[in-house]
């Protein structure tokens, strides 16, 4: 650790195959739009080449995903070290695990495909955060991050982010498809949404789905919790301290561990419990740019 | 019931106030112990915790009380009577998860009781009507002794089993209600033990220099916060030498100028009075593991050497002193107090710029923190210094209202600025005053919790059987035989997306048996 060499360089480099990456999200969340748009069409034929375009979208989406694994990779080897140690290559690697989580899980759940809509457009919008917002210049880590802690606790909380994200994406897919002023809408417009939803999956299955993916989560998230508590107790003296970045893990916990309570009673299954996701996913949204940046505290690692 | 009545006079009591009481704990205990209730505590417990986040709290940001005390003193003060300062300990939060455990409680004992009654129980018989359950298939088939291969075929899955003559009954999964109890009582465990441990912890500063040596009884801490049932005597005798603290800064890569790259404390550490010394280490994400005690590494900066001398040549101080590092190229800041100076008692306020460089106005700054152009600069005061008082003074304050300057700001004299080495005659008769030299200190924090180990048992115990509870599928099958072939019946616990394959799968196997 005391002879690193770090490349501004080859950062910037990493940098030019994330903008690619954004140009080809931008075709993958066109395809996918088209796709959707068609399968909401009247028309026969139109409906016919949503085949097309869904193939398209996904060529697109697993593109921009290999060059983005690419800048990732660059990044880490720039910095001669893992790449989540500030939020710009947070906010770059989540992506890509998102993206990677996505495309795995498209193989075993062929019915989520058309949340990719909501994968290419959430990429393109965090990594334009990232590149233009959040990007920090080369640096090495603080004595407090240079731990084995840091790869383990930090890539569950990445993975566990990405598992929340895509039940959250089903759960609006869910509350969207179930909503009655969509059903009863006489305008044309929401009139096209509804004939969308009706290619989506039922409304059980997509909510089981939605489930599925936030236990997943909530096993991860519960692991980020206690591995954080493991690594406080050895940087910080301390296993907890509410920290406002430990303040808001404990709170995201709560809220899932309410979703999983909701999804078990009766008269909050259903339509409550997918807002609960929906309000535990915008809590680690919130958790992740407005405590990094805007909150006091230990974890002050944005770099900005 | 300390009613004398007979037996026979219940009707009456029904509405006498006693029951009436009993009646209403009942009720309030039953919604106590409710999923509706749980779950409305613990989304109240996270909209509870938002607030802490917001504002600054006395555990972990006590300077940010402070300032809130002095921009908002009328909005602070109303802030405190709602303990909006000590979220995490206040009466409201506290109540939440009081209630919330309460009902955890009064949850899992009967849950307890009646899923130790299901480990020892048959699976149920058969329903009636198949075509009720979740999960249902025809078959037919001309195959014999299908209730044998399906009792078979199931048990080797896992399931527990009873047959009648015509059909089977099978269970399996009863490990996800036992997961489902161990993760709620493992919660349990967290709090009771994180409880226990912070009675039973404490915590202590000591700012130590390179040289120094700390004696683990109370007088060999800077400060020190125990818990409620801490002990003196719970110290184990120890002590520790600081030998060298190292420092790693980075000077090659043109982004990353002076960001601490390592820092590694060197330690002699004897335990027990006449202990055998030996040599360890300390850093950053490396507490020191003594008995009873643990040390953190948890600041660090520089303690120059400085010799005062008054007119006459005699010593009046001699050594080092800790400066406070005021920014990351360790611009430090230190006091020294001189009480007994002769003729008259003095003070000075000191800096210290590892790598000093002048900036564009004038002023000194330092660009790098490790000592390559080491200066150090003092601007005096003459005058009452306050020790005399008998109050306690803050080591790394000097209280300047009572005094006058006579070097540096605004004073005739300039400040002294000195280079390792060098020497400089202080003003107004006061004497000299030399720098030695450089040391280093480390702020070490000793403390000590008794409960982690039990803490991080039960953390992982309820990880565990979280995962049990939410990956295991509990469900039952049942299998009977028809006229002209065999159906099939599934149920879950829960959600099972798979049911149908484990009927379809099932349906094969029985197909293929080939016992007779
Ligand atoms: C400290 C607060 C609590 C937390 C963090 C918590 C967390 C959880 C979690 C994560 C689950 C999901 C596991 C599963 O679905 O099997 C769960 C399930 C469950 N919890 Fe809790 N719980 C708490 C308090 C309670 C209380 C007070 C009750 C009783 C009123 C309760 C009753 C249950 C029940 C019955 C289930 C099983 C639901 C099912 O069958 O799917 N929990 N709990």
């Amino acid at each position: 650790m005391n002879n690193v060499v770090l490349s501004e360089e080859l950062s910037q480099i990493s940098r030019l195959f994330l903008y690619a990456s954004m140009a080809i999200y931008t075709f993958a969340f066109l395809a996918d739009a088209l796709n959707l748009a068609s399968r909401a069409s009247q028309n026969k034929d139109a409906r016919a080449r949503a085949t097309v375009t869904e193939k398209a979208g996904l060529f697109f989406l697993i593109f921009a995903t290999v060059l983005l694994a690419i800048g990732v990779v660059l990044r880490a080897i720039s910095v001669a070290r893992v790449p989540w140690g500030n939020m710009y290559e947070y906010a770059i690697t989540g992506t890509l695990t998102i993206a990677v989580i996505f495309l795995i899980a498209r193989i075993f759940v062929k019915e989520i495909q058309f949340v990719s809509l909501l994968i290419s457009g959430f990429a393109l919008l965090t990594l334009g955060a990232a590149t233009t917002l959040f990007y920090v210049e080369v640096a090495s880590l603080m004595p407090a991050l240079q731990n084995y802690w840091l790869i383990i606790h930090v890539s569950v909380a990445v993975l566990a982010t990405a598992f929340f994200n895509i039940a959250a994406a089903l759960s609006v897919a869910y509350l969207l498809k179930t909503a009655g002023w969509v059903q009863k809408s006489k305008l044309a417009f929401v009139k096209g949404m509804n004939r969308l939803f009706g290619s989506f999956p039922a409304d059980n299955k997509l909510e089981r789905l939605s489930y599925r993916f936030n236990i997943i989560g909530f096993i991860l998230w519960t692991f980020t919790l206690i591995a954080g508590a493991i690594w406080a107790e050895r940087a910080w003296h301390r296993y907890w301290g509410w920290d406002t970045k430990e303040v808001w893990t404990f709170i995201i916990w709560t809220l899932y561990a309410g979703y999983l309570h909701a999804n078990a009673t009766r008269g909050w299954s259903g339509k409550r419990s997918a807002w609960l996701s929906l309000v535990g996913f915008a809590a680690v949204i919130f958790n992740f740019v407005v405590v990094n940046l805007y909150f006091k505290g230990l974890h002050v690692y944005s770099g900005l | 019931m300390s009613s004398s009545q007979p037996s026979n006079s219940r009707d009456i009591e029904i509405d006498s106030p006693e029951i009436g009481i009993r009646g209403w704990a009942r009720w309030f205990w039953r919604q106590l112990t409710s999923m509706r209730t749980a779950l409305m505590l613990l989304l109240l417990l996270a909209i509870a915790a938002v607030p802490g986040s917001i504002y600054p709290q006395r555990s972990a940001d006590p300077n940010g009380v402070k300032q809130f005390f002095e921009y908002n003193p009328d909005l602070a003060v109303v802030f405190d009577n709602f303990q909006l300062f000590d979220v995490y300990t206040s009466v409201w939060f506290s109540a939440i998860y009081i209630l919330l455990f309460t009902s955890l409680i009064g949850c899992v004992v009967p849950r307890t009781k009646v899923h130790y009654a299901a480990l020892k129980s048959q699976p149920p018989a058969a329903p009636r009507n198949f075509a009720r359950m979740p999960a249902h298939q025809i078959v037919k088939s001309r195959k014999a002794k299908v209730v044998e291969k399906a009792a078979v075929i199931l048990r080797k899955q896992g399931y527990r089993v009873v047959t009648t003559r015509t059909a089977v009954s099978a269970e399996r999964g009863y490990l996800r209600e036992t997961g489902n109890l161990i993760f709620h009582f493992s919660l349990i465990g967290v709090l009771v033990s994180v409880g226990i441990g912070g009675g039973l912890s404490y915590s202590g500063q000591r700012v130590l220099i390179e040289g120094d040596t700390f004696v683990n009884n109370l007088a060999g801490y800077d400060s020190i916060s125990p818990g409620t049932f801490f002990d003196e005597n719970q110290l184990t005798p120890l002590s520790v030498r600081l030998d060298k603290f190292n420092v790693v800064f980075d000077i090659r890569n043109e982004t990353n100028i002076g960001t601490p790259l390592d820092f590694k404390a060197l330690v002699t550490t004897r335990i027990g009075a006449d202990g055998e010394p030996v040599q360890g280490q300390i850093r950053v994400n490396e507490p020191l593991e003594l008995p009873n005690a643990k040390l953190y590494l948890t600041g660090n900066g520089y303690a120059p050497i400085v010799t005062v001398r008054d007119a006459s040549g005699e010593v009046s101080f001699s050594g080092p002193v800790a400066f406070l590092p005021q920014d990351r190229n360790y611009t430090s800041l230190g006091i020294y107090k001189l009480p007994d100076a002769k003729p008259k008692q003095f003070g000075m306020i000191a800096f210290f710029y590892p790598t000093a460089a002048d900036l564009e106005t004038g002023a000194k700054s330092s660009i790098f923190p490790d000592p390559i152009n080491p200066l150090l600069t003092m601007n005096v005061y003459e005058g009452d210094l306050g020790l005399d008082d008998g109050i306690p003074r803050n080591v790394y304050a000097l209280d300047i209202e009572k005094m006058t300057q006579v070097a540096g700001g605004e004073a005739k004299a300039a400040a002294l600025q000195l280079e390792t080495g060098q020497t400089a005659t202080l003003p107004n008769n006061l004497g000299t005053v030399t720098f030695d030299g450089l040391k280093r200190f480390i702020s070490l924090d000793i403390s000590y919790n008794p409960a982690v180990g039990w803490i991080l048992l039960f953390a992982l115990l309820s990880l565990g059987g979280l995962m049990i509870t939410l990956l295991v599928p509990r469900r039952r099958v049942w299998v009977r035989k028809t006229e002209d072939g065999f159906e099939l019946a599934a149920l879950a616990r829960g959600d099972d997306p798979t049911l149908e394959k484990v009927l379809n799968d099932l349906t094969d196997e029985i197909k293929k048996a080939k016992i007779e």
